[in-house]
Parts: structure tokens; C-alpha cells; sequence
């Protein structure tokens, strides 16, 4: 009778083994469910928040400007904007909408944080390629003033960010992955540019137009030769994505007239391979106010039109591949007749003297802001195109084909006193920056644009005033295929009574707008000092699109090869090899010691000393220096780095980590011996 | 009867009716699953400490598999020198070493024991059954040992002593919560005792008659 029994058993004892898991998983569910329902819940406080925005003196929409950009512990912005960093020589990031600066990337200028020029090899290598001053030491000092954010299909990726140095003619390539400079080339045939840095719709090329003209290659020639010795350019670097780096074998320049080149941009969409470039100084003046000449502000601003130069890069790719170009310097230049006679170039008239020129997220129309007019002017690619087709009779004194103004242009909006550079957003507007006015103007778009809102299309919609000579704007991806709208940052020249005083050289005023709304609704909503430098240009890019390390892959990483460096010190093969008078140090950094810790060498040596911090560790940085050389550097989770010097003093040098990395930071140090013995 | 017939014991009869069919099965169905849920345990974590500190937002964690360790050993290899704790890669470092080996050796002696219906199965079967309380031990007895055995010249030696971190459950060490958990390939390893003895108990059932 047992064995009958027993087949029913077993189903018993899994039915009761199922029961219990199942017991456990719900007592699980359960106790995260009462967690989720223990979160207080957000308190009223009404009261108390009127008491403290009356004891403040805030106004309702104080609160809500608060309320827009207040980003608490822990919690992460939206967006990064890349400003550039003006006389700094560098770029800021900064968060959105908090408007906190997240870092300062070194790019021209030696910054003793990163360990940027302060003995570092790989640094020095990098500002070693920018070129020299006259005296033959590196060029320290830039003035940035646009950064660009590489773009696949028109629209930010993320990858990388170029900016160009308006004082030397220089472009800089930054890796997002780790936020540090990589390359920076200088323009071997000029040296000035500010159209620049522009990249086209899949970073192909990276656009440097000229500002200042002058003889191509350096040479000299007196300025009474102006016209038949000076000319501007344009710079197409190609951008080598896979190596990370422009590739300056591949790159070329075409040869323009001595007008001042000015702002520059790339056609998308339908104009894709179109590169647009403003111009002044079309009257050629050379100056000379002292000599009883008009000064160049008043010279350079006689005619009623200046010329929009109109790149077909297409033609000018197939030019520079058939080697239809002269050397200078070495670097291939189109020459200005060879780009006139292939109809590579062609000019349109703009109102005189303006700023941006700036393509609409369709590709359709470009945006010439007038300056010393109060109107942007908007000109159709389509009618452009329709130009070129028909051709023209009419050329400039160099023989450029000039366009007829009213077959290109499409409309004209009166916006106020400065229009300077314009923007877009995901609803059918442009933002303008009104330089004089200190305002930023919302008007409609119309073409395919025009139905995103209920405004009659080229219509000025409002005006914001920002504090003080706003100069660029930015809005969020504003300048691609794709914009997002939502915020827009003033990025003004003055800020006069904004902050507390600091002496008579002030911070400049970034505003953020929140432009989520339509028709009037613009406000302000936060003001941020940026005391260290003039940014010019920001791009603003959405923070899930960037894929920033939060340590270098593998220890021993070569942050200037993008790979791991094979002679990298590792733990357990720390060690001192001399041979000769050369020794070289090969040193571990990991909390809360180097090793070795004693360097014991002779004077007269050449030391090469390598050090990898071995941490894999989020922000467990170490920075090393030794003192009287001038020597600091910062080393990042897994990053090598190398520098090197001549031991010309025997003494005792106590180096030390200079980043507070542990409690017991202030133990992580050693002795370099030098005996006076050589 | 030969020793080796008294060791496999009784066959299955071969006409039995369908509940008798299910009866000689269902022990070698137990058995058969205990062996497999051992044989994947291998592959899984057994054992997990989670570290809690300030500076550690997410935590520092490491699993403990049979034959190696995974996560942030490095970091609290790091952390650990200050106390003056040895390296977690010189902790048993002969059971992980003949570990995967000794599991299948295990698994095959359940196996084993689906075809010994005398009492001897019970015994195949034991070191399976004993298996994860021996890991247990093992964890225990290293834990125990690299806690109290700490470098004396560590520069924390003075502030943290020597210490037995909890093998389940949670502990502070300096600004640090641990906190210990058994994982998945214990709880298969544990959920395959249960299946063994059930079907031993049921093997007996169906054939100590038989013996008899």
C-alpha cells in the first residue's frame, strides 16, 4: 500500500518548494514596494518659500527662473556647451541649465591643473605642433573663438571638438573620450583666420577661413601693394575620424581676394558641399588714420555691399585632386584665378560689413546677419543655384563672378540696432543677436520651417533684452540639421552692473533664456560670470551623446596615441636603468605611494622619468611634481606619462603627489638624491 | 548475491504498472536535476560582499565563483593594504585551483548514484550533499584568516584591528558597510541538496522493497 502512495508525495514536496520561492519573491516585491511608498512626499512649504523670496527680494519669476536652472546634488544637467575660452587660450564646459563650469580643457595655453605644458612630453609635443614665436620658443598664447562640434548626417555626434585660434591661424582637435587636446595644426600659409572652425555635414573637412589679409607664405611686401600682394584664403582640413586627427597630407587652401574674410558655415541638406563665408573690408582699405587716411573702421565701411563668397567644395575637392593648385610652403593653394576660371567661387552682395552667416536646419537658406544693418538677410540656396545656372556678366576687381543681390536673396527681416549671429530652434524660429540693441530677437522662419508655428514666415516675433553686448548665441544644437530648442545662451561682451564689483576688468555675462515657449515668452532665467577670457562661440550638445571615459581604458594608457604605451611602468616592474649619463624612472603612482620612492642619481644626468597611475578607481587622480623644475603633472586612472630633464644641480628634491588623493596623501612622496660625484 | 550486486542494488521490474513507473523515475529525475543545477552553479557567483562608503557612491563589490573572483578587487585590494590585509588573490588559492574538477567529480557521483539503488547512494551522494556547507567553511576559515591575520606595520593598524567579516550579513570596517550575500550558485548548490536527499528518500522508497 506504500508504494501506491507514494507517487503523490513527491508532487507535494515540489509544490511546497515552489510555494515557499514564490513567498520569498513577493516578500521581496513587497519590501521594495514599501520603500517606493516610504519617499515623503514633496512638501507645500508655500509659506515659507514666499517668506524667503520676500526676505531676498525675489519677484515670481525670480522663483520661477530658480525653479528652471536649480540642479541639487547629485543630479546631472541636460546639456554640455562648449564655449570657447577667448583670451585663454582654451575651452570651457559647462552644464545646462545649471550653468556650472565642469572643466576647462587646456588647448593652446599651458594649464598647470592637467599637467598641460608643464614638462609633460606628450603636452609638449602637442604645443610643439602649433607652432613657434619669433624667438623659436612655442607658441603659448591663442585666441579662441569657435569651437565645433563634430556632426555626422548634419547633426552632433559627440566624438570630437575643433576650435580655431584667431590670433595665429591655428585649429585644434580635442577627443570627447577623454576631454584633452590632441592635435593642433597651423596654417602654414597665413595668420589670421576667424571663419573657423566650421565642419561639414559629416566632418569631412574642417573649415578655417582668414580674417586679416596679408602676403600668403609670410612674406613682405609694402602695403601700398595691398591689392596686388595681399589675400585672404580658405583652409579645408580633412578630418581623418578613424586616426582622430586632421590630415594635413590631404588638406588644401584656395586663394581669395585681400577682403577680410569673415564667419563661415556649411551647407546641409540640399546645400551639402556648399561652403558660405561672410566678407568686409570689400573697399580694400589699408588703414593709415595716423597719415590722415580713414581709419579702417570707417574705411573698411564705405560701400553698401560687401561679398557673401559662395564655395562650391565639390569643385574645389576635384581641383585639389586633379593637382590644379601652386604650393606655398609646401601646402596646396588654389590659386584665386584657377578657382574663378573652374566657377568654384562665386560672390553674392550682402548689406556691408555683416557678421554670421548661418544656414538654416533645412539647408535651404542661409541667414547673413547685417552688423551695420538692421536687418538679416535671407538667401535661398534654390534661387543661388538658379544664379550660378544663369551665370553672370558681372565680376569683382579680381574677376570673381558677382551674383545679382535680388535674384539670391529671398527675404529681409528688421530686427534692431547690431544684428550679429543667428541660431535656431525646433519650432520654426531663429534667435539673432542684436549687439547694439543688447537684445536677443525671436522671428519665423518660413520656407518648410514655416509651419512649425502659427507666425507668418520672416516675421520679427520678440525681443529679449540680455546684459550687456551680447556678441554669439547659442542654442541648444542650434546650428544642426536637428535643433532641440529649449535653451539659449547670451554670451555677452559686457557685464557692467551685474555682479559685484572686482576691479575694472570685469567677468563676461553668459544669460541662459529659457526659449521652450512661443511668441513672447523669453525670459532670462540665469546669469553666469565667466571671469577668464572673452568666449566668442559655444555649441550646445545634448549629454546623452557623449561617451567621456570615466577612466583610461587600461593602465598604462598613452592618452597622445589613444593606446596603451608599451613601456609603460607597471606594478611590480617599477625600476631605475641607467645607461650612461641617460637614466630613466620608471615610476607607479597608487594610494598613497610612489614607488620607488628614493631616485638616487648623479649631477649632469639626463633623466627620463615615467610614471603610470595604476588606480582604476573613479577620480583617483594623482598629480607628481619636483620642485625648482618646473615640472607638474596630472596622471588619470591608468594613464602613463613621461617627462624629462637635466639634473644640473646636485641637492635633494622632495617630489610629492599633488592631488589630494587619500588620508594619507601628504606620506606620498620620495626623495630625488643628486650626488655633486658626476 | 555478488558485492557488486549488493552494491547497485535491485533493477527496476519491467512491467510495473504507470504509477510504479513513476515511482523508480521520479529518484532518478531528483538526482538528474540536482546534477545539472551543481553543474551550472559552477559557472555562477556563489558568494558576493558589497563595500558602502561615502567616496563609493555606487559601492565596490566582489563575487566569489568557485574557481575565481570578479569586480572591484583591485580597488579593495587597494583599500585593504592601509589595514595591511593580503591581496584577495592569495586566498584559497588550492580550492580554486582544483575547484572546477572537484564540482565535476561531484556531479558525476550523483550521477553515479542513479544507478546504485542500495544504500550505498546515499554515500556517492554525500560529498554533494556536504558541498556547499564546505564552501562555506572554506570562505569562512580565509576570511577568518586574512581578518586576523592583518600586517602589524599597515598604516591603519592602529585604528582598525584585527577583524572576522561576516561571512552573511552586514559589517562596518572603517567608514565602510559590508555587506555579505549568498548568490545564485549557492542557493542552486543548496537547492540541489535538498533535491538529492528528497531523491534519495524517495529511491529507498521505491526499492527497499524490492531488497527485501
Amino acid at each position: 500500500m506504500k508504494l501506491t502512495r507514494t507517487p503523490n508525495r513527491p508532487f507535494l514536496f515540489l509544490t511546497v518548494l515552489l510555494l515557499l520561492a514564490l513567498v520569498a519573491v513577493l516578500a521581496v516585491a513587497c519590501q521594495n514596494q514599501a520603500e517606493q511608498n516610504a519617499q515623503p512626499e514633496i512638501a507645500g512649504a508655500t509659506e515659507d518659500i514666499n517668506a524667503i523670496a520676500e526676505a531676498r527680494g525675489l519677484t515670481p519669476a525670480d522663483i520661477a527662473a530658480a525653479v528652471k536652472t536649480y540642479t541639487p546634488s547629485g543630479m546631472h544637467d541636460e546639456y554640455y556647451e562648449f564655449a570657447s575660452g577667448g583670451q585663454s587660450g582654451q575651452v570651457y564646459v559647462i552644464g545646462l541649465p545649471s550653468m556650472r563650469i565642469l572643466k576647462q580643457i587646456a588647448v593652446f595655453t599651458p594649464e598647470p591643473w592637467q599637467g598641460f605644458g608643464y614638462g609633460e612630453r606628450g603636452t609638449l609635443a602637442v604645443l610643439a605642433q602649433g607652432g613657434e614665436t619669433v624667438y623659436g620658443e612655442p607658441l603659448t598664447w591663442a585666441d579662441t573663438h569657435h569651437p565645433a562640434l563634430s556632426e555626422t548626417d548634419g547633426d552632433y555626434d559627440g566624438d570630437f571638438l575643433f576650435i580655431n585660434d584667431k590670433a595665429n591661424a591655428r585649429v585644434a582637435v580635442i577627443d570627447l573620450r577623454d576631454f584633452e587636446v590632441k592635435q593642433i595644426v597651423k596654417n602654414p600659409i597665413t595668420l589670421s583666420d576667424h571663419g573657423g572652425t566650421f565642419v561639414t555635414p559629416d566632418t569631412d573637412y574642417i573649415v578655417e577661413g582668414g580674417q586679416y589679409a596679408m602676403p600668403l607664405g609670410f612674406g613682405y611686401s609694402s602695403i601700398e601693394n595691398y591689392e596686388a600682394d595681399y589675400r585672404g584664403m580658405i583652409t579645408f582640413w580633412k578630418f581623418d575620424r578613424a586616426a582622430g586627427r586632421i590630415d594635413v597630407a590631404q588638406s588644401f587652401a584656395i586663394e581669395l581676394p585681400p577682403y577680410w574674410q569673415d564667419l563661415c558655415d556649411s551647407g546641409k541638406g540640399p546645400s551639402e558641399g556648399w561652403i558660405f563665408c561672410n566678407s568686409l573690408n570689400t573697399e580694400m582699405a589699408t588703414g593709415g588714420v595716423e597719415l590722415g587716411n580713414p581709419p579702417f573702421e570707417s574705411g573698411a565701411s564705405q560701400r553698401d555691399m560687401d561679398y557673401l563668397h559662395v564655395f562650391d567644395l565639390e569643385k574645389a575637392k576635384a581641383v585639389y585632386a586633379a593637382g590644379n593648385f601652386d604650393l606655398i610652403n609646401e601646402f596646396p593653394v588654389i590659386s584665386l584665378e584657377t578657382a574663378t576660371a573652374e566657377g568654384l567661387l562665386h560672390f553674392v552682395p550682402e548689406p556691408k560689413s555683416p557678421h554670421g552667416v548661418d544656414v538654416t536646419p533645412d539647408g535651404e537658406f542661409m541667414v547673413v546677419a547685417g552688423k551695420l544693418d538692421p536687418h538679416v538677410t535671407i538667401f535661398s540656396f534654390d534661387k543661388l543655384q538658379a544664379a550660378i545656372a544663369a551665370g553672370t556678366s558681372e565680376t569683382d576687381t579680381f574677376g570673381v563672378p558677382v551674383l545679382d543681390f535680388d535674384a539670391v536673396m529671398e527675404a529681409q527681416v528688421e530686427l534692431g540696432l547690431g544684428p550679429l549671429h543667428t541660431q535656431f530652434d525646433d519650432k520654426g524660429y531663429a534667435y539673432t543677436s542684436l549687439f547694439l540693441d543688447s537684445a536677443v530677437a525671436r522671428w519665423s522662419l518660413g520656407g518648410s520651417a514655416d509651419e512649425l508655428n502659427e507666425d507668418p514666415p520672416w516675421t520679427l516675433v520678440t525681443k529679449t533684452p540680455v546684459q550687456y553686448n551680447i556678441g554669439h548665441l547659442s542654442t541648444a544644437e542650434g546650428d544642426t540639421v536637428n535643433p532641440d530648442g529649449k535653451y539659449l545662451v547670451a554670451m555677452n561682451k559686457w557685464a557692467v552692473d551685474r555682479f559685484l564689483p572686482v576691479g575694472p576688468l570685469l567677468p563676461q555675462n553668459f544669460q541662459l533664456l529659457d526659449i521652450s515657449g512661443t511668441g513672447t515668452d523669453m525670459p532670462v532665467i540665469y546669469d553666469m560670470a565667466l571671469p577668464d577670457g572673452e568666449p566668442h562661440y559655444a555649441q550646445i550638445i545634448k549629454a546623452d551623446k557623449i561617451e567621456a571615459w570615466e577612466v583610461y581604458p587600461e593602465v598604462g594608457w598613452d592618452p597622445h596615441t589613444q593606446a596603451v604605451n608599451p613601456d609603460a611602468p607597471l606594478q611590480g616592474e617599477e625600476r631605475i636603468e641607467r645607461e650612461g649619463n641617460e637614466v630613466h624612472v620608471y615610476m607607479t603612482a597608487i594610494r598613497s605611494h610612489f614607488t620607488p620612492e628614493r631616485v638616487e642619481i648623479k649631477k649632469g644626468d639626463h633623466v627620463v622619468w615615467h610614471i603610470t597611475n595604476v588606480e582604476r578607481a573613479l577620480d583617483a587622480t594623482h598629480g607628481f611634481t619636483i620642485p625648482s623644475y618646473n615640472i607638474h603633472v596630472s596622471i588619470e586612472p591608468g594613464e602613463t606619462v613621461s617627462f624629462e630633464f637635466d639634473a644640473l644641480d646636485d641637492g635633494v628634491f622632495s617630489y610629492y603627489c599633488t592631488e589630494f588623493c587619500s588620508a594619507l596623501h601628504l606620506e606620498m612622496m620620495g626623495y630625488m638624491l643628486v650626488s655633486p660625484e658626476e | 548475491m555478488s558485492a557488486f550486486k549488493r552494491f547497485v542494488g535491485p533493477r527496476a521490474p519491467a512491467a510495473a504498472d504507470e504509477k510504479q513507473q513513476v515511482a523508480f523515475r521520479l529518484p532518478n529525475i531528483l538526482l538528474g536535476v540536482a546534477a545539472v543545477l551543481l553543474l551550472v552553479s559552477m559557472f555562477l557567483p556563489y558568494w558576493k560582499m558589497t563595500l558602502h562608503a561615502p567616496q563609493y557612491p555606487s559601492g565596490l563589490s566582489v563575487e566569489v565563483f568557485v574557481n575565481r573572483m570578479t569586480g572591484d578587487v583591485a580597488e579593495i585590494d587597494g583599500l585593504n593594504h592601509y589595514i595591511g590585509m593580503r591581496p584577495l588573490g592569495e586566498a584559497a588559492q588550492l580550492e580554486r585551483a582544483v575547484s572546477m574538477v572537484a564540482v565535476a567529480f561531484l556531479v558525476l557521483l550523483v550521477l553515479a548514484a542513479v544507478y546504485v539503488h542500495s544504500p550505498w547512494a546515499a554515500l556517492l551522494a554525500l560529498p554533494a550533499i556536504l558541498w556547499p556547507f564546505i564552501f562555506i567553511a572554506d570562505m569562512y576559515y580565509w576570511m577568518r584568516h586574512f581578518g586576523l591575520n592583518l600586517d602589524p606595520t599597515a598604516p591603519l593598524s592602529s585604528s582598525i584591528k584585527p577583524f572576522v567579516p561576516p561571512i552573511l550579513g552586514s559589517g562596518m570596517v572603517g567608514q565602510f558597510e559590508t555587506v555579505a550575500t549568498f548568490q545564485i550558485g549557492l542557493w542552486l548548490a543548496f537547492l540541489a541538496v535538498g533535491l538529492i536527499v528528497a531523491g534519495l528518500y524517495y529511491q529507498r522508497r521505491a526499492y527497499k522493497p524490492l531488497a527485501a
